[in-house]
């Protein structure tokens, strides 16, 4: 019977060694320089991949997730210290790192609206920049404590998302995406004319302290000097870890049941109680304060804010990493926000060809694995349960 | 006698076509119904006017002493009444569990808090909704029963269909509106199906079903009482042999000779 395989749980060791060979080989990555060592090790890891999946080593790994997703997450954070510890002082790593982090807080974010209540959300990059611009302002003219200010970036950015839900709501599909669309344009250049907000030079952004620990200085514990990203590193890993509970847990729940029904038949979900506009608007809010928190503690990374750093193209950025992590599969969302922003950091060579290569992947994803590199599985209620 | 659903002057116009037209019905408690009818008689119109999906252009419903007419879906399910539909309307890619869970929403905590906080109480209230959705499932098809985490997909359409009925089952409604559940299956299968509807009805003594289909064998085994429409007018009422000797009946059916 079909039902006894799935009673014997899976082992835990294919996901550990999944995670020790995607961490190695990361670390090797972000270490090479030579652009020759780059591209090797780019073909190499694609090839490696593809011949695991070929094998079906892909499944072991993705049913040892399912089933220990708690143990394995605990390692996933101790995977992210070895590459800070390895690159301790390196800024450079360190900021990509942290990038890397809090992107994938924003795509979460989307994650929800998108992947769980099916609103497409074309403005992502406005409301982390309405994160970071609420930095930039309150950091620099108050004495507002920063950890309250993060919560005000969120919570601004989905306030200002509620300006966009009468029309999200009215409308349906493409439409409400159009409406997303122009509140994306609309909003750079309401930035580039607001001399208030520094027009289109943007403005500096004080960088973060808690508690007299000042974030932008470096530290050094004994003789090791470390690179003061380390510091938005932690926060940003914190906010990653408490970000994806959240996201787990409302797919998990009856709300995650709420906005699968409701994204998959509205009809059907109206005839058995379900209050349409309520979902939409809890997960539409809950997505914004996402991306609005990690946009407000980039501002702070990056200490400088501009109308350019949050246009329509990066909304498309964002919206790519979902479609090619796997709608649906936080685990899925951080590998690709690793693939999207790491590559065309260390390939120098395709810089400038870099929406190039977005556009190439997104395709690439929707002929050949439409459901993304690592495809949203069966909801399950609580990992490795059984009945 | 109470009556558990009243329609009086029930209309519904679609541009030029009065898909029902003035139409009145009503049931009992614990009746079962069949609601036939050529087609485009008005059937399905009928039950998407009183679930809510379409507003009436004129006419009255009362549900179970309450007047729901041109209430929301919402309202009429929050009442008691649920349904099935003609096209299968499941989430394919959600497993069975969820698809059934789907329409217990009216008993399942939806608290933000609740949901995402207090995942003890959670745990709790999950272990319970799955016993529930398996015994539910184990009076139909106990074949089933051991799979209702996997994706509802792969399975064969009987299996799709009673999926469809377990989900307007599962929160103990008053009235269960079943839209032509035979449609798309073999003889054979409208057969076991009708099996497994009596055996709920033999569980559960106070449900009331109205069963819109064409298949007159199903009609004819289980239905107490028929109402047939054409071109969204009652034409007849009665046990399902007077009706089908009805002289009307026989020309909507079948034209004028």
């Amino acid at each position: 019977m079909a039902g006894e395989a799935e009673k014997t749980h899976a082992a835990l060791w294919p996901g550990l060694i999944a995670l020790a060979a995607a961490t190695g080989y990361l670390i090797a990555l972000l270490a090479a320089e030579n652009q020759a060592l780059i591209i090797s090790l780019l073909t190499a890891g694609i090839a490696a991949v593809i011949a695991a999946a070929w094998l079906r080593l892909l499944n072991h790994a993705s049913r040892s997730f399912e089933d220990h997703e708690d143990v394995l997450g605990g390692f996933a954070i101790l995977a992210a210290f070895a590459v800070a510890v390895v690159f301790h002082e390196d800024h450079f790593v360190l900021l990509l790192v942290t990038t890397v982090l809090l992107y994938t807080v924003a795509t979460l974010g989307l994650n929800i609206q998108f992947g769980y209540a099916g609103v497409l959300n074309f403005a992502g990059a406005s409301f982390f920049g309405i994160g970071a611009y609420t930095s930039a302002v309150l950091n620099a003219h108050t004495a507002l404590p920063h950890l309250i200010v993060l919560a005000i970036g969120g919570l601004l950015a989905a306030l200002i998302g509620s300006l966009l839900l009468l029309p999200v709501l009215r409308t349906r599909g493409h439409y409400a995406a159009v409406v997303t669309i122009a509140f994306a344009l609309l909003f750079k250049t309401f930035l580039e004319v607001n001399d208030v907000l520094g027009g289109p030079q943007g403005m500096q952004v004080p960088g973060m302290k808690i508690l007299g620990w000042t974030f932008n200085d470096n530290v050094s514990i004994g003789k090791i000097a470390l690179s003061f990203y380390m510091n938005y590193f932690m926060v940003s890993l914190l906010l990653l870890i408490g970000a994806f509970i959240v996201v787990r847990r409302l797919e998990r729940s009856w709300i995650g049941l709420n906005l699968d029904a409701l994204r998959l038949d509205e009809t059907a979900a109206s005839c058995f109680g379900l209050d349409i506009v309520r979902w939409k608007i809890t997960a539409f809010l809950i997505g914004n304060f996402l991306i609005g928190i990690a946009g407000s503690l980039f501002g702070m990374v990056g200490s400088f804010v501009a109308p350019n750093n949050y246009t329509f193209a990066d909304s498309l950025i964002l919206v790519s990493i979902l479609l090619l992590g796997g709608i649906g599969n936080p685990w899925g969302l951080i590998v690709a926000t690793l693939i999207v922003v790491i590559v065309p950091e260390k390939l120098q060579t395709i810089q400038e060809y870099r929406f190039l290569l977005y556009a190439l992947l997104v395709i690439g994803v929707l002929l050949f694995r439409p459901q993304g590199l690592l495809p949203r599985p069966v909801r399950r209620y609580f990992p490795g349960w059984r009945p | 006698m109470t009556r558990l659903l009243e329609a009086h002057g029930l209309s519904k116009r679609f541009g030029g076509v009065l898909a029902l037209d003035s139409l009145d019905l009503s049931v009992a408690p614990n009746e079962i119904i069949g609601l036939i009818g050529p087609n485009g008689s008005g059937k399905t119109t009928f039950f998407n006017v009183i679930t809510g999906i379409y507003g009436a252009d004129a006419g009255r419903v009362t549900f179970d002493g309450v007047d729901v007419t041109n209430a929301s879906s919402r309202a009429v399910y929050q009442a008691g009444m649920s349904r099935t539909f003609q096209r299968s309307r499941l989430s394919l890619p959600l497993s069975i569990f969820d698809n059934i869970m789907i329409g217990n929403h009216k008993r399942l905590n939806q608290g933000l808090w609740f949901n995402l906080v207090r995942r003890g109480k959670f745990k709790l209230e999950f272990e319970a909704s799955y016993l529930a959705v398996r015994a539910l499932v184990e009076a139909f098809e106990p074949a089933l029963a051991g799979r209702i985490m996997e994706p509802v997909a792969g399975l064969p359409m009987i299996d799709r269909r009673r999926i469809e009925i377990c989900r307007a089952l599962i929160s103990e409604p008053k009235l269960l509106l079943l839209d032509e559940p035979s449609a798309g299956m073999t003889h054979d299968e409208t057969a076991e199906l009708m099996n497994d509807i009596l055996v709920v009805r033999e569980r559960n003594k106070k449900l009331t079903i109205i069963i819109v289909e064409h298949e007159m064998g199903v009609i004819e085994r289980i239905t107490d009482r028929c109402v047939v429409l054409n071109f969204g007018r009652k034409i007849a009422e009665g046990r399902y042999r007077e009706v089908a000797a009805d002289a009307q009946v026989q020309e909507a059916y079948l034209g004028v000779a």
